[in-house]
């Protein structure tokens, strides 16, 4: 029998090592992973909940506008990534600081 | 035998998301991105969550992520993509890490969950599809609106700029 515990500690693995990546990655990309990372993680976490919880849908529906959420999101950043990356030629996140000098 | 898997799918999602930060190619990291989504999507078989699954598969697998291969295609030479994804202040990071995983296992094992035994597994999509349809209608319809405000936008961010003299 696996626990609830079990899957929140997955999730929260995901969720750490998905800070990790965002806090410490230079390459634009690789942040976004690490969104992704944390988006999964909440997903995780939510269908767990509500299979040993709430014995429940709410959960995957939560999870389904995650999912929708993420998609839309890595749409729009990659976006943002191409134009960045034609005007500056450069992907990395430490050097996109024009509006600051 | 079901554990067997279990474990398996557990340990997949760990390395995979453990490849991801620490990974130098970002190359590398996008695959690993791959094996961990994959992994999430088997979770979620054993949850009990089949259409859930489905959608991961779909959606994360088949859109986000070639989406993200095709961004590390286009803006990276292929010559350094070897050391494409340097980690920035690491110290800092894995500090971060250590603590916010720490207090967070910690209190997931210290907390006493007040859990009921699961429903024996049945097929989800009507249910959600009557969820989807009645409760919640509202943010249904508001997630069509932001896909295609978030299409709209994606191409407008991502085209290239025609100037005209």
């Amino acid at each position: 029998m696996i626990s609830l515990q079990t899957y929140l500690i997955i999730g929260a693995i995901l969720l750490v090592l998905g800070i990790y990546t965002v806090v410490s990655r230079r390459n634009a990309v690789g942040i976004l992973m690490g969104v992704e990372l944390i988006l999964n993680s909440a997903g995780l976490n939510f269908v767990a909940v509500s299979r040993f919880v709430e014995l429940s849908i709410d959960g995957q529906v939560f999870t389904i506008f995650i999912i929708v959420l993420a998609a839309s999101e890595a749409a729009v950043a990659l976006g943002i990534i191409l134009s960045y990356f034609q005007t500056y030629a450069s992907v990395y996140a430490d050097r996109a600081d024009s509006l600051r000098r | 035998m079901g554990e067997i898997v279990f474990i398996a799918l557990a340990v997949g999602t760990t390395v995979g998301a453990g490849v991801v930060a620490f990974s130098k190619n970002i190359v590398y990291s996008a695959f690993a991105l791959l094996l961990s989504f994959f992994c999430v999507a088997g979770l979620y078989v054993f949850l009990a969550a089949d259409f859930v699954a489905a959608t991961q598969v779909i959606v994360y697998i088949g859109g986000i992520l070639v989406l993200i291969l095709f961004g590390v295609m286009l803006t990276e030479k292929i010559e350094k993509v070897n050391i494409s994804n340097q980690a920035l202040k690491p110290f800092r990071a894995w500090i971060l890490l250590i603590v916010s995983g720490g207090i967070l296992i910690a209190a997931i094992v210290k907390t006493n969950w007040i859990t009921k035994a699961p429903l024996p597994p049945t097929p989800t999509t009507g249910e959600l599809g009557n969820a989807f349809l009645t409760r919640y209608l509202l943010p249904f319809e508001i997630a069509s609106v932001l896909l295609l405000v978030a299409l709209i936008g994606a191409i407008i961010a991502g085209r290239k700029e025609v100037r005209r003299k």
